[in-house]
C-alpha cells in the first residue's frame, strides 16, 4: 500500500525541529552533562561544566540559543519506498523549513552561497541533506544542527590496513588532541572506520546522530568506544581545554565493510551541544 | 586605601589580604577572581595571570572574520579604523539575533585562532584585549608579549549564558554582514578565564598537563 504524505507536512516538521533542536538538548546530552559537572575533579572545569547547566537552563526558560552558532543543519531522511510526496518536491520542502525554522526562530544564519565567494545566503539554507531508502511507509527526519568549531577540527585517515587498530586508536587521540580546546570540550566524538573515502566521513556523522548513552551494538566496538573514551578522559584536556577529567561525554563508532587495500577512519568531532532530533511521520 | 592602584590591588586592600598577601598568593600560583573595567590598560594586564576568573565591565567591541578582512582593508587604505582601537577589547563572536526587547541573541565565543592573521597588527595598534576560544599562535603570543596584552577565553558554548551580561548592543559598522558586523557592547560582569597573560604564560599548554594520566 502507497501512504500519501504532503511535503507541507514535512516542511512543517522541519521548522519546528530546526527551533527544537536549537533550544532544547536530547535527555541523553543533558544527563552526561550532569552526570560529568558531579564527576569532575578540576575546580576550575567544574566551575565551567556548571555553567553549561545554567546555560541550558536559560536558553530553554528565556527562550535564547544554547550556542550562537546554531550550525549548518545536517538532514537525514530516511524515506520509505512505500512513500508517496504529494504537493511539491520533496528537496524543496525541507529547505523550506530549514529556512522557516531559521527565520522564525530567531537562529543565527551561518551559511554563505559559495565557499569561495562566501555571500551570506541569509536565511541558512541550504541544509545538507543525506537520503537514505528503507522499508515501510515511513519516514524518519533526523535534524542535527552542526556548529563550526568542533566540525573544523574534523579529520579522516586514509589508512593502511596494516595499521590495523591500534592504527585506528591513534588516529581518534591524535585527532581530538588537535582539537583541544577549539571544539569546545566536553566533546562527543563520532567515529567511522571502513567504507570509502565519503562512506566514512557519513558513516561518523551519522555515530554523532546516535545517542550518546547507546553504545554500539558490536561488541568488540563497544569496547573500543569505551577504550576510546577512557583515553580521551586521560588526555587532561577537560571543559572548554582548561585543563580537566571531562575531554569527551561519549566516543560513537560506526562501522562499515571496506575494500582489501584500504582502512579510513573518519573522526568528526563535535563539541557539548551536540544537537539532534528525530521525528518519524 | 590609595585611589591610583591598580584594580587588583585595589581588590587586595578591600578584601584585606594587602599587596603582601598577593604577592605571596602569585609566587604559590594561586589563581584569583578579578573585577575589571575598560577601557583595559597596560595597568591592567599587568596584574592579570594565567587562570584568573575576571569579570569584565564596560564597553566591548565585537568582530569576526568578515570584520577583521574589512578593518585590515581599512588599514591598508590608511584610514581611520571604525572603533578606538587604543586599549580596546575585541570579543571574537556572532550573535543570534535578538528578540523583542532584549539587547542581543546567544552570544559565546568564535574560535580565535581564524583572527590569528589579523591579531598581531590591531595589538602592535594598541588593542590590548582579546576574547575567544582555542589556541593561539606563537605570532599572536609574541605581539601579547610585546604590547602588554592579554588573551581571554570565555566559555564556548555558553552563549544564552554570557548574553545575560550583555546590557547594550549598538552597531558600529558593517551592517551588511548580518552576524559578522562590529557592534560596541555593554557588559556588565562578563565572566572570562586569562588564557594568555601579558608575560605569555599559556594556560591550554599547563593546564592539560596537570590532568593528563597517560
Ligand atoms: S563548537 Fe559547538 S559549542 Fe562551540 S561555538 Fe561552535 S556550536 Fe557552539
Amino acid at each position: 500500500m502507497i501512504r500519501t504524505i504532503s511535503t507541507e507536512e514535512i516542511t512543517k516538521n522541519i521548522k519546528e525541529m530546526c527551533i527544537e533542536a536549537n533550544y532544547y538538548l536530547s535527555g541523553d546530552m543533558r544527563e552526561a552533562l550532569d552526570r560529568a559537572a558531579e564527576g569532575e575533579q578540576a575546580p576550575l572545569g567544574k566551575k565551567i561544566l556548571g555553567q553549561l547547566q545554567e546555560n541550558l537552563k536559560i536558553a530553554g526558560e528565556e527562550m535564547i540559543p544554547i550556542c550562537q552558532d546554531t550550525g549548518m543543519a545536517v538532514i537525514f531522511a530516511e524515506i520509505g519506498q512505500d512513500v508517496h510526496f504529494e504537493g511539491g518536491f520533496l528537496e524543496d520542502a525541507i529547505q523550506e523549513g530549514v529556512r522557516q525554522g531559521y527565520t522564525e526562530g530567531f537562529l543565527r544564519k551561518s551559511v554563505v552561497g559559495d565557499p569561495i565567494i562566501r555571500e551570506n545566503t541569509r536565511d541558512n539554507t541550504p541544509a545538507v541533506i543525506h537520503y537514505q531508502m528503507a522499508k515501510g511507509d515511513k519516514v524518519k527526519l533526523t535534524l542535527a544542527p552542526k556548529g563550526f568549531g568542533s566540525e573544523n577540527m574534523s579529520r579522516i585517515f586514509m589508512l593502511k590496513p596494516a595499521d590495523g587498530i591500534e592504527g585506528v586508536k591513534n588516529a581518534i587521540l591524535t585527532a581530538v588532541k588537535d582539537a583541544g580546546p577549539n571544539a569546545c570540550p566536553p566533546m562527543v566524538v563520532g567515529v567511522g572506520i571502513g567504507g570509502t573515502f565519503e562512506k566514512c566521513a557519513l558513516l561518523a556523522k551519522q555515530a554523532l546522530a546516535r545517542p550518546v548513552n547507546e553504545p554500539s551494538p558490536i561488541p568488540y566496538i563497544q569496547e573500543l568506544e569505551a577504550e576510546m573514551l577512557r583515553k580521551i578522559n586521560g588526555l587532561g584536556i577537560g571543559p572548554g581545554g582548561l585543563g580537566g577529567t571531562t575531554t569527551a561525554f561519549a566516543v560513537n563508532i560506526n562501522t562499515y565493510a571496506t575494500h582489501i587495500a584500504g582502512l579510513p577512519v573518519a573522526v568528526n568531532i563535535c563539541c557539548h551541544v551536540n544537537r539532534h532530533v528525530a521525528r518519524e511521520i | 586605601m590609595p585611589a591610583e592602584l591598580p584594580y587588583a590591588e585595589k581588590e587586595a586592600f578591600a578584601n584585606g589580604r594587602g599587596i603582601l598577601g598577593i604577592m605571596i598568593e602569585r609566587t604559590a600560583g594561586i589563581t584569583m577572581d578579578q573585577y575589571i573595567t575598560t577601557p583595559i590598560t597596560a595597568e591592567t594586564t599587568k596584574n592579570l595571570h594565567v587562570g584568573d576568573y575576571v569579570y569584565i565591565s564596560g564597553t566591548i567591541y565585537v568582530a569576526r572574520d568578515a570584520a577583521h578582512k574589512r578593518l585590515m582593508e581599512v588599514l591598508e587604505r590608511e584610514e581611520p579604523l571604525p572603533f578606538p582601537i587604543q586599549d580596546a577589547a575585541i570579543y571574537y563572536m556572532g550573535p543570534s539575533p535578538a528578540r523583542e526587547g532584549r539587547p542581543i541573541g546567544s552570544a559565546g565565543p568564535t574560535t580565535a585562532s581564524r583572527m590569528d592573521k589579523y591579531a598581531p597588527r590591531l595589538l602592535d595598534l594598541g588593542q590590548k584585549a582579546m576574547i575567544g576560544k582555542g589556541k593561539r599562535s606563537q605570532e599572536v603570543v609574541d605581539a601579547i608579549v610585546r604590547n602588554q596584552a592579554v588573551y581571554f577565553a570565555a566559555v564556548g558554548g555558553a552563549g544564552a549564558l554570557l548574553s545575560k551580561c550583555i546590557q547594550k548592543s549598538d552597531l558600529v559598522c558593517y551592517g551588511d554582514l548580518g552576524a559578522e558586523a562590529i557592534l560596541r557592547l555593554e557588559v556588565k560582569d562578563f565572566p572570562v578565564i586569562v588564557v594568555i597573560d601579558c608575560q605569555g604564560n599559556n594556560l591550554y599548554e599547563t593546564a592539560s598537563k596537570e590532568y593528563a594520566v597517560l
